[in-house]
């Protein structure tokens, strides 16, 4: 039994839900009681899609469990059938169905539809959404193409190097981030280095699109918690390689380019340098006229535009499902000049990776669904900008920092009207903009920091693009305080509880200390206290807390 | 209409009821299950936790059900079930205890602790009581444990708010004396509960309590003299065990709109003897305010067609409302199950050859809902909307849960909810 108050992730069945919703003429039945219904509104709602998700719910009753709910299974499928009539239906369970071993899938299987029918068995109880979303699309496209694979010892036969390659963009599906936009956008790389998109899957896929993937000449792996299955089943029954590179950010989008440049013999070098050759600082009139996309992103020059000095160390906190968190950790330090002072996942199964990433930046990960967890490591680290989920959201409402949403799980406000995808170059100015902004801007700050005692700063003033949050900060200071003593009270006692260890402030050093912006504070006097501990200080003045600033840094 | 006080406690309480013919259907449920009321219930008490015992998809459930996820931290959780619970390789008991302390370290503040039964606990039969007054044994006074199931099983949405109100009702004190007291039975917003205590006491009716109190831990008195004035619809199990505690059932509609609050005042007033002019005067000015900003919507809303799927178990009374009140029609008046106790008093309201509906096949609803073509159609988020994208204009029925519309002074709140979507197409030119 696990405590948890707020989760990342849905039950597995919701993952596959995402996989039926994405896709045109499959149809999902679930074994389910009353109330898992509710599933249905994460798209009506948070997406605002316009269909209901292509699922039919058996909702059995307790009245309906002395009597025959496997009949009512079969019930369903058949109803669902003949209503819909999908190419392909999947069929499966929710939590409270898996506990009275129906076996819905294969029931339906025994039905002798005259269509595929996939068996779907998602354990509830151990698995969650993203794993059922891949479990999904892989049962689901082996089903379909396990007639079409060739036999062992198979070679692919050479491209013709007069055909333009084609490759398969797998993963993007229906609640993921973005995942509509950025379709557009590595539609737009591949045609950039000659490369066509063969099936765009599950996103607006048909069974009869799924059926020609063997035509492509490699997969893209889009979202890795989702894709990765698949593609290595496809890599291994067809031949296909898989480009495993994750077009977000400008250093990724070239290195993505150069990954099928190496996949399909094609030289990428003019791609890649236009990409570095130019500002996009330069309004000319050929310019401001063209439609042509520039092939290139906005962001190196952005950030090398001496406004944006003001961003250089600014302490980030990242936390998401795996692919949003890497590609974020190495956009902002590399391309945004950051500092990383915390970085986490959601996304257990490649905790080693987050782990491994960590450490080049002398962190621990931190590798957890607890909300709570999160909300002291966030605490903890005192950033300038959280980069999270809309969990993160709350959290750095609740302390009083700016933050973007990076990845799921989102809200209705991260599914915006307007084009905004995450990847390739247009991906990259969105990032910009979206990461930058909530930020306080360089002179902004100075002025700040110069007169904090104006009367008209409020404290925890933030940028002018950015929402303050409405509470003051004495209850956001309060508040990281509460969330990091929560934190360390729910740990088990390995350590006895720090000393006081006769630490005081003198009134000057308390009252100095005051001046330091409050969503830092409590790092800063953490920090003097342990700088003046280890002198054996007792007595903190203004003296000491420029001594310890001086030792620590900033 | 004869409305008389009513003492059984059996399902067979009878009351004089029209005989409207009631479509009875079995499919497909597109409406929440219980665990949903946790989302108010939370709020309403701002002394108590409601822990769920039950899957990751419980938890999902409550946290998508919220929509906007409320800021604060939340007073509810859910301890999630793993495979090692159901393979019997953990003690589900000792879990429980293991998962409880440390909520109730993290939250002292907790007076009131609800465990909440759901689908996969049901079905392994966790025994939530016992569970409860093992725990009750380590944390009472400090903190009350009670238990309920919100399972979608057994109960749909607004049922998990009469589930957990059935569960506080054996604990609620023995009244000293058997002098009359009222006792208005759901949860209302703060500002609705405080308006109807200000109406009480001009007509002189009194002592009021409310229950669920604000804090849990503040619980009313129930006995001999209690009269039960219920102000939702969903609340069978609790009104039957508040019968069984000694106290008296005043039948009568629902304070939606201006008649229903009126009949619903009156229902408390006659016991208290007041009536004739006392009783005119001391509603007059809220019934005055309230036919003022009715009359606004009313010219909207007069004649058109009006279609509700079930949901929260308001479609009735609300239902009522708009064709009498405000003169609409009623195509189906769809809601999830009819307790005739709790709702002949509505259903007598209704006009002649209302087509009811209980329970849901949500695919031929929809079939008979695109036939008929309704101005407006009351349904849940899932199907909103897919609705609108076929040209129909809904309300969104969960809207009319969680928002204050009970009494005089929202009935034109009330009006303006179902007015609100044809205003916006007007309004719209694209």
């Amino acid at each position: 039994m696990e405590l948890t108050l707020w989760t990342y992730e849905g039950p597995p069945h919701v993952g596959a839900m995402r996989v039926a919703t994405s896709m045109e003429q499959v149809h999902y039945v679930i074994h389910a009681p009353q109330g898992d219904t509710y599933a249905d509104l994460l798209f009506t709602m948070i997406e605002r899609r316009d269909r209901r998700p292509p699922v039919t719910y058996t909702t059995f009753q307790a009245r309906d469990l002395g009597g025959d709910t496997a009949e009512m299974v079969k019930t369903s499928v058949q109803d669902a059938y003949d209503r819909f009539q999908p190419q392909v239906m999947l069929v499966g369970e929710s939590c409270t169905a898996e506990l009275i071993q129906d076996q819905p899938g294969a029931l339906a299987q025994g039905m002798n539809l005259p269509v595929p029918v996939v068996n779907l068995e998602l354990p509830a109880y151990s698995k969650k959404e993203n794993w059922g979303a891949s479990e999904t699309l892989y049962h689901l496209i082996r089903t379909l193409l396990l007639p079409l694979v060739p036999e062992p010892g198979f070679q692919r036969p050479e491209r013709d190097p007069q055909v333009r390659p084609k490759a398969n963009i797998l993963g993007p599906t229906a609640l993921g981030f973005r995942c509509r936009d950025d379709i557009q956008e590595v539609i737009k790389l591949l045609g950039e280095v000659g490369v066509d998109a063969n099936v765009v899957a599950p996103l607006g896929a048909t069974p009869d699109d799924i059926r020609r993937m063997p035509d492509a000449d490699f997969n893209i792996s889009l979202y890795p918690e989702i894709s990765n299955t698949v593609c290595s089943w496809l890599e291994r029954s067809f031949k296909q390689p898989t480009v495993k590179t994750v077009p977000l950010g400008v250093g990724a989008t070239r290195d993505f380019i150069q990954e099928i440049g190496d996949v399909t013999g094609i030289d990428v070098g003019a791609v890649l340098v236009r990409s570095r050759s130019d500002t996009l600082g330069n309004w000319s009139a050929s310019r401001i006229t063209s439609t042509e996309a520039p092939g290139a992103s906005r962001l190196p020059w952005y950030s090398r535009s001496v406004d944006s000095t003001y961003l250089t160390g600014k302490r980030v906190f990242i936390f998401g499902d795996a692919t949003h968190v890497l590609a974020a950790a190495r956009i902002t330090t590399e391309e945004l000049g950051f500092t990383l002072v915390g970085i986490g996942t959601y996304s257990r199964k490649f905790a080693r990776q987050v782990r491994a990433l960590a450490k080049e930046h002398d962190l621990e990960a931190v590798i957890t669904d607890d909300y709570l967890a999160v909300e002291a490591a966030v605490a903890e680290a005192a950033p300038e900008l959280v980069l999270g989920t809309q969990m993160e959201r709350h959290i750095a409402k609740r302390l009083g920092l700016p933050c973007a949403v990076i990845s799921t799980p989102i809200h209705v406000q991260d599914v915006p009207a307007r084009y905004s995808p995450q990847m390739g170059w247009e991906g990259a100015n969105v990032i910009f903009d979206d990461w930058v902004h909530p930020l306080m801007m360089g002179l902004e700050e100075h002025l700040i920091g110069m007169f904090r005692d104006d009367f008209e700063f409020a404290e925890g003033h933030m940028s002018h693009l950015h929402t303050a949050a409405e509470s003051n900060s004495a209850d956001m200071e309060k508040a990281v305080e509460v969330a990091i003593a929560a934190e360390e009270q729910a740990k088990p006692a390995e350590s006895a509880p720090e000393e006081e260890s006769g630490v005081t402030w003198a009134p000057s050093g308390l009252a100095e200390l005051k001046k330091i912006p409050f969503f830092v504070r409590g790092k800063v006097k953490r920090n003097t206290e342990k700088f003046a501990q280890g002198l054996g200080i007792t007595e903190i003045t203004v003296d000491t807390l420029y001594e310890a600033k001086a030792r620590i840094g900033k | 209409m004869a409305l008389k006080p009513c003492t059984a406690t059996t399902k067979e309480a009878k009351v004089a009821s029209p005989n409207l013919p009631v479509l009875k259907e079995r499919g497909q449920r597109e409406v929440f299950c219980g665990l949903t009321g946790i989302v108010w219930l939370h709020r309403k008490m701002q002394d108590a936790f409601f822990l769920v015992v039950g899957s990751r998809t419980c938890a999902h459930l409550i946290q998508s059900a919220a929509g906007v996820m409320i800021f604060a931290e939340p007073r509810f959780g859910t301890a999630i079930l793993g495979d090692r619970d159901l393979a019997g390789l953990a003690d589900a008991n000792d879990e429980l205890e293991r998962v409880v302390a440390q909520l109730l370290g993290r939250r002292p503040d907790i007076k009131t602790l609800f465990l909440v039964g759901s689908c996969p606990s049901e079905v392994i039969k966790l025994d939530l009581a016992t569970a409860a007054e093992k725990l009750n044994r380590e944390y009472f006074p400090q903190t009350r444990i009670l238990n309920y199931s919100g399972s979608g099983i057994e109960t749909t949405f607004t049922q998990g708010e009469d589930a957990c109100l059935g569960s506080m009702v054996p604990v609620l004190p023995e009244k000293e004396t058997d002098e009359p007291a009222l006792m208005v039975v759901g949860s209302l917003a703060d500002v609705v509960e405080d308006q109807f205590q200000r109406l009480f006491d001009r007509l002189g009716v009194g002592p009021v309590s409310f229950f669920p109190p604000r804090r849990a831990a503040e619980l009313p008195e129930v006995g001999k003299g209690t009269k039960l004035l219920v102000a939702q619809p969903f609340l069978s199990e609790t009104v039957r065990s508040l019968l069984h505690r000694g106290a008296e059932l005043l039948p009568a509609p629902y304070p939606f709109g201006i008649e229903g609050t009126t009949a619903w005042l009156r229902a408390a007033a006659d016991v208290w003897g007041i009536g004739g002019q006392a009783f005119e005067e001391a509603i007059a000015p809220a019934v005055s305010r309230a036919e003022t900003g009715l009359a606004r919507y009313r010219e909207t809303l007069n004649g058109r067609k009006a279609f509700f799927f079930p949901d929260s178990q308001l479609e009735i009374p609300l239902a009522r409302f708009l064709s009498r009140e405000c003169g609409m029609e009623l195509t189906e008046v769809g809601t999830p199950y009819i307790d005739r106790m709790l709702m002949d008093a509505e259903i007598a309201l209704l006009p002649e050859g209302t087509a009811l509906a209980e329970g849901q096949d949500v695919e031929r609803q929809l079939d008979r809902c695109r036939e008929a073509h309704p101005d407006i159609t009351v349904c849940g988020l899932g199907l909103a909307n897919p609705l609108e994208a076929e040209g129909m204009s809904t309300k969104w029925s969960i809207e009319l849960v969680f928002s204050p519309l009970h009494g005089y002074d929202q009935a034109a709140d009330l009006a303006e909810l179902f007015a609100r979507p044809t205003e916006r197409r007007r309004r719209l030119s694209v």
